[in-house]
């Protein structure tokens, strides 16, 4: 299908940007600036961090946007992405400068130890992905069930739908969501924050 | 909700209707995710990994593990339709596992619970998934996504551009209303569908009079469109009132555009609004310099369009207010340079509100007339704080030019007071501030000053 043509939307963005309009880029901050801090916030745990993230990812965006390409996916991905990587490159540098501020210069995190953090992140980021960009009818069941506390009677009839459906919208919903953790993790352990070894 | 012990006893018909004609194929609840429509592109690459974001392949990150390629499918293909009706004692396999999703959320009742969780000992398949999906509940947090600090907009952009500058820049007369456009349009996109519903009751000064209108948030937004179009025909884009015959004062344009909207407006007008006013942000930094003096009539005035575009960018902060209010959120006044610039337009259009006055004989009289370009008898309008400075107003004649040499008066006043009594939230009387010099001075410009109001 034509799941992999870009939305008009984002190649003429990309024309724009690429042409040095100023007021594309506004557009472009306008509607991508909440996914990026809000990824990278959930990834970084930490404002500023995301904050220094999001003007990375405009600035990378601005500087090199035929660096886009829409056959490959929707500019929102793309963001996300670069989002992502430079997240994860913060990440990493946070975790190497809070251990060396712990164990003395030159110390050196467990890598298996920082992967998982990496992942548990990333989990979550991606979490946070899927749920923004699920059929909305399934995001909204969840809201009501989750933040709201609705059980999926009272989800069905705030939605005015039949108590299958409404069944039906949590399980399928939360499927989507599980697909964000790539790696069950073996053994449930707790993600590692805050483990040292 | 009222309904509730009505919606259980259905929802017990309905299971038991399921169990009674067992179907001969899955349940409704046995989706397969590949059918659904998935987010276009899985996001940010995995872990270290970059798994699913494969297409941006130069980037990746490089080092991860692999990832799985799509979402596993749900559901073991093999465990049976039809159900065998003694997996459980009270509900068939089919009904417990479409429950899973609203068991992982605790969101069933106590006997369907416990029902679920007798047949997860038994059925491996079921309790694969209610581990995954168990899991993914974990993902789910309440905190919603954290406000954008508003001020990172335009630190983003300006480290943008001092990278790589512009080659079409938003002229500079254009920023405050793209700074106030992107404020409210980050408010909008913050607040749930309920609350464009919120009442609101916009209040200006009219007739020497408070006056005030009810409407909603969406009613709000849809004000804000149609005064906005003024300015879209002006630069030749569509209006959203249509063409022709669409009235020119802000008044008569809402009341024609609200009653043009039948049915309750709702969040729908948050995109016409948005696209309006970036389409005009658009036209203006293309046509820059050559656009900036042309004349936006109001009906009863005219602006060029550098100042309409500033006015606008002033209501578009004072709605945000009303809004925000609302809605009970925070909203902070605009940037300081930006709030000057709109003090600064509302200075310059008091000479001409003073004469407009007298001419209706709600201010004094001239008392001192000089020739077209001489400093007249002025007032000092001493702003305080953020975005202030000194302004010298033209008493007796637009003509004339305001001056410190001939001021008679003074009146010291916060900025945001200043454009709280400009937007006729405070009325004249109330905007005391520090008063000195000639009474009937002050009190002319303090009534011009409300008069500049309108819904």
């Amino acid at each position: 299908m034509a799941k992999d043509t870009a939305p008009r939307w984002d190649r003429r963005m990309q024309q724009r940007l690429a042409r040095g309009e100023a007021a594309a880029l506004g557009e472009l901050y306008d509607r991508f600036a909440a996914l990026v801090h809000s990824q990278a916030h959930r990834m970084l745990d930490d404002e500023d961090a995301a904050d220094l993230v999001t003007r990375e990812v405009f600035a990378q965006v601005w500087e090199d946007p035929e660096a886009y390409d829409p056959r490959q996916g929707s500019m929102r991905s793309w963001v996300a992405h670069l989002t992502h990587r430079r997240s994860v490159q913060g990440l990493r540098r946070a975790a190497a400068r809070a251990y060396e501020a712990e164990h003395g210069e030159g110390a050196v995190p467990d890598p298996e130890e920082l992967e998982r953090r990496v992942r548990s992140a990333t989990a979550a980021a991606r979490a946070d992905y899927i749920a923004s960009s699920m059929p909305v009818p399934l995001r909204q069941a969840l809201e009501l069930a989750y933040v709201q506390r609705r059980d999926y009677r009272q989800t069905a009839a705030d939605l005015g739908v039949t108590e299958d459906e409404a069944r039906r919208r949590l399980r399928l919903g939360l499927q989507l969501l599980s697909t964000a953790n790539v790696r069950p993790l073996e053994g449930s352990s707790p993600p590692g924050y805050g483990r040292v070894r | 909700m009222s309904g509730d012990g009505r919606e259980s006893e259905g929802g017990e018909e309905e299971v038991r209707g399921a169990r009674r004609i067992p179907g001969p194929r899955g349940a409704a609840d046995d989706l397969d995710l590949e059918s659904m429509a998935l987010p276009a592109l899985p996001p940010p690459g995995g872990a270290a990994a970059d798994e699913p974001v494969p297409e941006q392949s130069r980037s990746a990150a490089g080092d991860a593990p692999e990832a799985p390629e799509a979402p596993e499918t749900p559901e073991p293909a093999a465990h049976g339709d039809p159900e065998p009706l003694t997996t459980s004692p009270v509900l068939p396999h089919r009904v417990l596992k479409a429950l899973l999703g609203a068991w992982a959320l605790s969101a069933c009742s106590a006997e369907e619970t416990a029902a679920v969780e007798d047949h997860l000992t038994e059925c491996a398949p079921c309790a694969d998934e209610a581990l995954r999906l168990r899991d993914a509940v974990g993902l789910l947090h309440t905190d919603g996504s954290l406000d954008l600090d508003p001020k990172l907009r335009s630190r983003v952009m300006d480290g943008c551009l001092s990278r790589r500058p512009a080659r079409i820049p938003v002229p500079e007369w254009a920023a405050p209303y793209d700074a106030e456009t992107a404020r409210l349009d980050a408010l909008l996109r913050d607040i749930g569908n309920a609350e464009w519903h919120a009442p609101v009751r916009l209040r200006w000064f009219e007739a020497e009079r408070e006056v005030s209108r009810r409407t909603t948030v969406a009613g709000v937004i849809n004000h804000l469109t149609a005064v906005d179009g003024l300015l879209s025909a002006a630069l030749g884009l569509d209006d959203p009132l249509g063409y022709g015959e669409a009235p020119l004062d802000p008044t008569e344009r809402t009341e024609s555009y609200w009653s043009s909207t039948v049915p309750p407006p709702t969040r729908a007008v948050r995109e016409p609004w948005r696209a309006q006013s970036h389409e005009l942000i658009r036209t203006a930094s293309f046509a820059g310099r050559n656009v900036a003096e042309a004349s936006v009539s109001y009906g009863t005035f005219a602006l060029p369009l550098q100042d309409a575009l500033l006015d606008r960018a002033f209501e578009c902060w004072v709605h945000g207010g009303d809004i925000a209010e609302a809605v009970d959120y925070p909203y902070p006044s605009p940037s300081a340079a930006h709030l000057h610039k709109m003090i600064d337009l509302a200075a310059r259009m008091l000479p001409a509100a003073l004469a407009g006055r007298r001419g209706a004989g709600l201010a004094g009289p001239a008392k001192d007339l000089v020739t077209a370009g001489a400093p007249g008898r002025s007032l000092h309008l001493e702003i305080e704080g953020h975005g202030g400075g000194d302004w010298y107003i033209a008493l007796d004649s637009p003509a004339a030019v305001g001056s410190p040499e001939r001021a008679v008066a003074q009146v010291a006043l916060d900025g945001v007071e200043f454009c709280r009594l400009v937007a006729g939230r405070i009325s004249p009387v109330e905007a005391a501030g520090g008063q000195e010099g000639d009474r009937e001075a002050i009190r002319d410009v303090l009534f011009a000053t409300a008069s500049l109001s309108r819904l």
